[in-house]
């Protein structure tokens, strides 16, 4: 444990301030400091993947990874992709399946997904699974999460080619 | 209730409460609310009452506001369960709001001084067939209230006339939770919000040896520790601070603790070993008195006898339990994520010995819950920690190991079968014996606080509740052991175990889950003995044409084919009317079994359904999904795990459950029935899974497995077992 100090963390393309102990998880400080939300607590030990978000384009459990860590490295949160207004690809299939049944391991799949459409535009249905390997869903989304992640690709290879 | 003798008996929840205005409200700004008693956690209840009102009312669903349960503004529509909540918040929303209408037609055409003949609506405004004269709703009731009671006489819309029933409306809590919005009690922010955790005990039975409250006070952010007995607690500035003192907590903490439960590895043999009280189920009913015994049929010409078994089963919820709660003199408000707000102030009302008017219980989602799980707990949690900091409000999450450890699992279940054919190829006769432990023990009106954790734990601390089970008709254990089936004899037993080592209650279909699993097992098994095709078997012994039909679906959705099966490839199918009231559910999987490996793959699974009318059909499809996906879970993964002394189930990584490599591709099929009453069907999945996937198996291997869960270790000696006859 260490005195709180001020850190500047990248979020979404922002510098944000937070003054916190350097130690503490990012989680809380994306959560409670900066009011970037869609991350949850769900196990703190990187067994659920419900806190994951992107650090530098790579998948990352916030909730182990430390604020001291994170300062520095391009950080994206769900927050980061879309709005309601401009929603992402992945966010608009999500919706279009009605991938979601309680919602709370939703942002930490759509974040997997993302870091997993950027390496691999294209992926099949079991370089989906495999890029999921770590996150849980209790309600049983698993099926409607396959098709949304497919019609997300399909979109987003639709509008690069009528770039 | 009771309703005087001249009123005739109100559809749903009307019979609560049948004032429209408990129900909705025209409100300015041009929007309306809708008010339902029943609790949101994913299962799309919001949307369903949108659709109904908004169609009733003629409005479009962009005015539509949901009020979910609240103790201050919704009627009392106890616990949402049972798959029973469109049955009757839904249908009440129906009859309310298409009175609604015709009152506000009537002073429609009072205000227009024009026949209500003459009126049509749209979208709230009401306009003249003949002459060009409108009023909108908002003008006629500029924020009044209705005053007038729900009389069952105005005939809501039929069918064919409605426009947002029966549609796939996309679910309206879904776009918060895909952007960050603050959609769940977890990402509640209020001023001043303090953050609490509760260092829970080690084991069941403990003692305190050691706990310095002044170390902890001392940590970093510490505002206040709370110590009632073995309840301890901390409140801290943030979040992060609350979790590291918590842990400084857990590992500077000592208990005694004492042993008390069974051994896991014997736990079948340990259930029907104990004392139990037993009950004949009689029309899905338990009877209390003699027990009849097994009476071989006469002209049986095969027998056959199996025993199916189920381990204890955790809700496990992704998010754990949360609630924030304030306490202003001896006002307490409480946002928690239950499956009821009026059953859990009451037993806050008895925790804490204050008029339950004085507490505020205010549902907010959490994540999914699945029944009885620490949800309640983490409320009274909340409310033990915010006591000690009067209008400070206080957010509590559970961490991990907490709802790992102390929520309330489903019961652990033995369940032994017998049954004849004759010389034809019909089933004679069908005997079940169940051996469990309850599947209720919710904390609510009129019982005591015990049902809370935290009640056990106090200095004046409540043994936990006398357990007792749902002893209505198709209820706890006992839920689902009643076939569908038509049988010339049945005698179904209900052996409830009395000693309870391990903290149980009310778990998504309670027992159906076990009894279903030994149920559509042993069909099987009989119809196998009896060398008919496991589908024209069950076709053989189903009347009822809503039952036929749904497994005749399934069968040809799956592209059902015995003479596919075999070397490690098989289909299986099950089927269950949940409730044997509820959704008539036919599941088919395909299943690849290694039989080396002990591995089970589920590549595809087909669900066939009748629920009657279908608000949102994508929706209910969602939800048999995931109750497929949770059921298929239990089948394979999940058991309880303990020692002597302590549940060793404590993370994801002791408590497995199904991966997205393990999922399978689903497909769900609907039976149209839209003038027939909806049924629930948020449980209709659990009960035929495990029989679909342990029939497969058997299908692919030739060998039968009756112990759940089919982890590939279990699998392995099971095949041994089995070979060796
Ligand atoms: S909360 Fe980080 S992986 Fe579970
Ligand atoms: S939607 Fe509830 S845990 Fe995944």
């Amino acid at each position: 444990m260490s005195a709180a100090r001020t850190v500047t963390l990248q979020v979404n393309g922002q510098a944000r301030s937070v003054t916190v102990d350097p130690e503490t998880p990012l989680l809380y400080a994306l959560r409670n400091d900066l009011g970037l939300v869609a991350a949850k607590y769900g196990c703190g030990v990187e067994q659920c993947g419900a806190c994951a978000v992107l650090v530098d384009g790579e998948k990352a459990f916030s909730c182990t990874l430390t604020v001291e860590q994170a300062a520095g490295k391009a950080i994206v949160t769900l927050e980061g992709l879309g709005t309601p207004d401009a929603p992402h690809p992945l966010q608009k299939a999500f919706e279009a399946e009605q991938a979601v049944q309680c919602g709370y391991c939703t942002s930490g799949i759509i974040v997997a997904a993302k870091a997993l459409l950027d390496a691999n535009p294209d992926p099949d249905l079991p370089a989906i699974r495999l890029a999921l390997q770590d996150h849980l869903c209790r309600c049983g989304t698993h099926s409607r999460v396959f098709r949304a992640i497919r019609r997300a690709a399909q979109e987003m290879k639709t509008r690069e080619l009528r770039a | 209730m009771t309703d005087a003798p001249e009123k005739k008996k109100l559809p749903g929840s009307l019979s609560v409460d049948a004032r429209i205005d408990s129900w909705l409200s025209i409100d300015a700004g041009e929007t309306v609310t809708l008010k339902t008693g029943k609790t949101e956690f994913g299962q799309g209840i919001k949307t369903a009452i949108a659709q109904i009102g908004a169609d009733e009312l003629d409005i479009s669903l962009a005015r539509v506001r949901v009020q979910e349960a609240d103790s201050a503004l919704t009627v009392d529509e106890k616990l949402t369960v049972g798959s029973e909540s469109v049955q009757q918040s839904g249908v009440a929303m129906r009859y309310a709001a298409a009175q609604a209408r015709q009152i506000l037609l009537q002073k429609a055409a009072d205000h227009l001084g024009l026949a209500i003949e003459d009126l049509t609506v749209e979208d709230g405004l009401v306009s003249s067939r003949s002459t060009n004269r409108q009023v909108s709703y908002w003008q006629l009731m500029a924020g009044q209230a209705f005053n007038a009671e729900v009389t069952g006489d105005v005939a809501p819309r039929s069918p064919e006339s409605r426009r947002l029933a029966g549609q796939n409306v996309p679910r309206l809590d879904i776009p918060a939770k895909l952007t960050g919005g603050r959609a769940f009690i977890q990402d509640m922010a209020l001023p001043g919000l303090l953050h609490g955790r509760v260092l829970h005990p080690p084991a069941y039975k403990t003692e305190l040896l050691k706990f310095d409250a002044t170390a902890i006070a001392k940590l970093p952010g510490v505002v206040k520790v709370v110590q009632d007995g073995r309840f301890l607690g901390v409140i801290a500035e943030r979040e992060d601070q609350a979790v590291r003192a918590w842990e400084v907590m857990r590992d500077a903490t000592a208990w005694r603790e004492l042993p008390s439960l069974p051994n896991e590895d014997n736990l079948a043999d340990w259930l029907v070993s104990q004392e139990t009280h037993d009950w004949l189920i009689d029309g899905g009913t338990p009877v209390d008195g003699p027990i009849p015994d097994i009476v071989e049929p006469a002209g049986a010409s095969k027998t056959l006898e199996a025993i199916y078994t189920r381990p204890y089963l955790m809700h496990a919820p992704i998010g754990p339990s949360c609630a924030v709660a304030q306490w202003d003199g001896d006002k307490l408000t409480v946002w928690e994520q239950s499956q009821g707000v009026f059953p859990l102030q009451a037993a806050l009302s008895c925790a804490f010995a204050i008029p339950a008017e004085n507490i505020h219980c205010i549902h907010a989602e959490g994540a999914g819950v699945y029944g009885h799980s620490g949800s309640d707990d983490a409320a009274m949690d909340a409310a033990m920690l915010a006591r000690a900091l009067p209008g400070r409000p206080v957010r509590l999450q559970w961490m991990r190991e907490d709802e790992h450890r102390w929520e309330p699992y489903g019961s652990a279940m033995v369940i032994g079968l017998q049954a004849s054919v004759g010389a034809g190829t019909k089933l004679l006769d069908w005997n079940c014996d169940i051996w469990t432990n309850v599947h209720a023990g919710r904390p609510r009106a009129k019982m005591d606080s015990a049902g809370f954790v935290a009640a056990w734990h106090r200095e004046k601390s409540l043994p936990p509740h006398k357990p007792a089970d749902n002893q209505g008709k198709h209820g706890g254990g006992h839920r689902g052991a009643t076939p569908l089936y038509d049988l010339p004899a049945m005698r179904i037993v209900k052996h409830l175990v009395k000693p309870h080592p391990l903290r149980v209650s009310s778990l998504r279909a309670l027992g159906t889950f076990g009894n279903v699993f030994a149920q559509e097992s042993f069909l099987d098994e009989m119809a196998h003995a009896a060398g008919q095709d496991p589908v024209a078997f069950r076709l053989a012994h189903l009347k009822d044409a809503r039952a036929r039909a749904v497994i005749e679906k399934a069968a040809a959705m799956a592209g059902w084919d015995p003479a596919k099966w075999g070397k490690g490839y098989g289909q299986g199918l099950a089927f269950h009317r949940y409730k044997n009231n509820k959704c008539f559910v036919a599941v088919v999987v395909e299943a690849e079994v290694d039989e080396a490996k002990g591995s089970i793959v589920i590549p595809r699974a087909w669900i066939a359904c009748d629920a009657g009318e279908v608000i949102n059909p994508d929706g209910a499809a969602n939800q048999l999904e995931g109750g497929f996906l949770q059921a298929m879970s239990w089948t394979l993964k999940e058991a309880v795990r303990f020692d002597a002394t302590r549940i060793t189930s404590l993370d994801w990584e002791s408590y497995p459950i199904l991966t997205f490599k393990d999922a399978p591709e689903i497909e769900v099929g609907f039976v149209a029935r839209p003038n027939d009453p909806p049924l629930g069907v948020g449980e209709g999945t659990a009960g035929p899974t495990p029989g679909a996937i342990g029939n497969a198996v058997f299908n692919a291997i030739g060998v039968r497995l009756r112990e759940l869960p089919l982890t590939p270790e279990r699998v392995r000696k099971m095949i041994v077992a089995e070979r060796r006859g």
